[in-house]
């Protein structure tokens, strides 16, 4: 086992890191351009957000000045997608980037910490982990009231385990090699070896993780806009263009839900494809001989 | 840095080590002068290695006490550490498995460095060059990811490191063990003659009679925890007065060997010592 697992990792790391597949790279390229969509929505978009006009309204995709189509009050819905894409971009980002930033700490705490301190973060992990993110939220908004900073934290709560669970086992494997203790005999203390050591050794699992998770918070904050919890109305996303599509839908007019509802889809497949790439690709640093 | 010339670098008496009712290490003494090579041998599972990491402070001995340069080793500040690191290092059997993966060797050598002393960024590179160039590393070896070395030159890269430290002892566990023959003996060369510049001295584990031959002065024998024989290593190896010593040199493959015969003294050894056959 030992002897040819390794191997066999080995070859498909360095492979898979020389041509990288293409869903990656169009993975990659899309995200960029979702991002700078985002960011220069103010010059980009051709309409504003907000401009209604009822003669326009459910207008279809393609039609003159209106390329995705109009909702029902007659707003284009390039427009609003370029501009929902900030919160919805945004609002997970941090979502993730708190759940990251907890979840490192508290999985290296626990791995590297005395025996209690991982009995105890890991079982404390384990109860917000069997907990459903979009639970947690909606019991925020129940508490605090409506708004994205409540459930923003909440979220980041729930995600805290999904990547603190993976951190710490990774670091106590990472603690089991040779060279963790090879550092200990040279005089170096603990939390120096796990910080100059452990944790660049785990980052690309640790990006992966984040990629994964903000997928899911994408989707989350997505549903409560969509069912009217998370965004307020002035403000929109994605998830609250499809809660206000929603009547149109019913009335046999899909697209104003339908081109939100596919930039939710692609940008979260986008998304896992290079979190998973991520995490294949770990062969290339933490490669083990 | 010694307090007298005349006393013995690393002191160990009557060390035991239990992992819950199995003993490894059972009441195990020696003494190592300063600039000599003691050579412990014995099977795996003999208790050897556990040793050896309780020399570096790697395990917590159960019992008895490990003396460098009269300190008791067993460290709990950082000033401890890092001084215990100055007395005493140590060599791993798998050369790769003891660096870490990202670092280039030059930088992994240059790390303890920063550690321990104060050096200018200037000095410390000429530092790195000069532990390289006496170990027998290229620049290009220097620069190179570990992985991209072989294993004599990781094994090299592994000594310059630890030779940096400038420790009294340098413990090698196995170090030469997943080399091949020819490599091994280059290594031992270099051991030998680092020695010889230097007045450091080894700790060598091993199992392989033949190196603990080529790179010690004197040797103990363990078996099941405890140490059965001692002495010169080339008396030891000439007339060996314990059974188990020369079981040890029976089992050697060589001209006119006899596998029957090991294991028919084996089975008596075992039989003997009313311990069971762990031996084969």
């Amino acid at each position: 086992m030992t002897l040819t697992l390794p191997a066999l990792r080995t070859r498909r790391g360095t492979s898979r890191a020389r041509r990288r597949p293409v869903a990656v790279l169009l993975s990659g390229g899309f995200l960029v351009v979702v991002a700078a969509v985002a960011a220069l929505a103010p010059v980009l978009a051709p309409h504003s957000p907000d401009a209604t006009s009822l003669l326009d309204s459910f207008l279809l995709p393609g039609a003159p000045g209106h390329l995705l189509g109009t909702d029902s009050t007659g707003r284009d819905t390039l427009s609003r997608l370029m501009y929902g894409a900030r919160l919805s971009l945004l609002a997970p980002l941090g979502v993730v980037a708190l759940a990251t930033i907890a979840g490192v700490t508290l999985g290296l705490l626990a791995a590297r910490g005395p025996g209690w301190l991982d009995v105890l973060l890991s079982r404390a992990m384990d109860v917000v982990f069997a907990f459903p993110g979009l639970l947690l939220a909606m019991l925020a908004i129940a508490v605090f009231g409506r708004g994205l900073t409540a459930p923003m934290i909440a979220l980041a709560i729930a995600y805290t385990p999904f990547v603190g669970r993976v951190v710490r086992s990774l670091a106590l494997q990472e603690s089991a090699r040779p060279y963790v203790e090879s550092y200990q005999v040279m005089g170096f203390g603990r939390l120096a070896v796990t910080l100059r050591h452990v944790l660049p050794n785990l980052t690309p699992v640790i990006a992966a993780q984040s990629a994964l998770a903000f997928g899911y918070a994408l989707i989350d904050l997505a549903t409560l806009s969509f069912l009217g919890l998370g965004v307020r109305p002035p403000q929109s996303d994605w998830g609250s263009m499809i809660a206000q599509a929603q009547p149109a839908l019913l009335q046999g007019l899909p697209w104003p839900a339908v081109v939100p509802g596919i930039a939710v889809l692609l940008t979260v497949v986008a998304v896992n494809v290079l979190g998973d790439h991520l995490g294949n690709s770990v062969g290339r640093t933490g490669e083990r001989s | 840095m010694s307090p007298s010339a005349a006393a013995p670098v690393l002191e160990v008496t009557g060390l035991c080590k239990r992992f819950g009712t199995l003993t490894a290490v059972d009441d195990v003494d020696f003494t190592l002068e300063r600039g000599a090579s003691l050579g412990i041998v014995g099977e795996s599972g003999s208790g050897k290695t556990t040793t050896a990491r309780i020399l570096v402070g790697l395990e917590r001995a159960t019992a008895g006490e490990v003396r460098l340069d009269g300190e008791l080793v067993g460290t709990s500040s950082r000033r401890q550490r890092v001084a215990q690191a100055r007395r005493i290092q140590m060599i791993f059997q798998d050369p790769y498995q003891s660096f870490d993966p990202r670092l280039t060797v030059e930088e992994a050598i240059a790390e303890p460095l920063r550690l321990h002393f104060r050096l200018s960024a200037e000095a410390r590179r000429r530092r790195v060059a000069e532990l390289c160039d006496q170990v027998g590393l290229s620049e290009r070896n220097a620069r190179a990811l570990p992985r991209q070395l072989s294993g004599g030159q990781r094994q090299r890269a592994a000594i310059a490191r630890a030779l940096g430290i400038e420790p009294a002892v340098l413990v090698l566990d196995e170090a030469v063990a997943a080399l091949d023959v020819s490599i091994q003996a280059q290594v031992l060369t270099l051991l030998d003659q680092i020695r010889r510049d230097t007045d450091i001295s080894y700790v060598f584990v091993s199992h392989d009679l033949g190196v603990v031959r080529a790179v010690t002065d004197t040797a103990v024998v363990m078996r099941l925890g405890r140490v059965v024989e001692r002495g010169p290593t080339e008396d030891l190896l000439r007339s060996p007065q314990h059974p188990y010593t020369r079981l040890l040199l029976d089992s050697v493959p060589e001209p006119g060997w006899d596998p029957a015969a090991v294991a028919r003294s084996n089975r008596a050894l075992a039989a003997a010592a009313d311990a069971p056959g762990d031996l084969a």
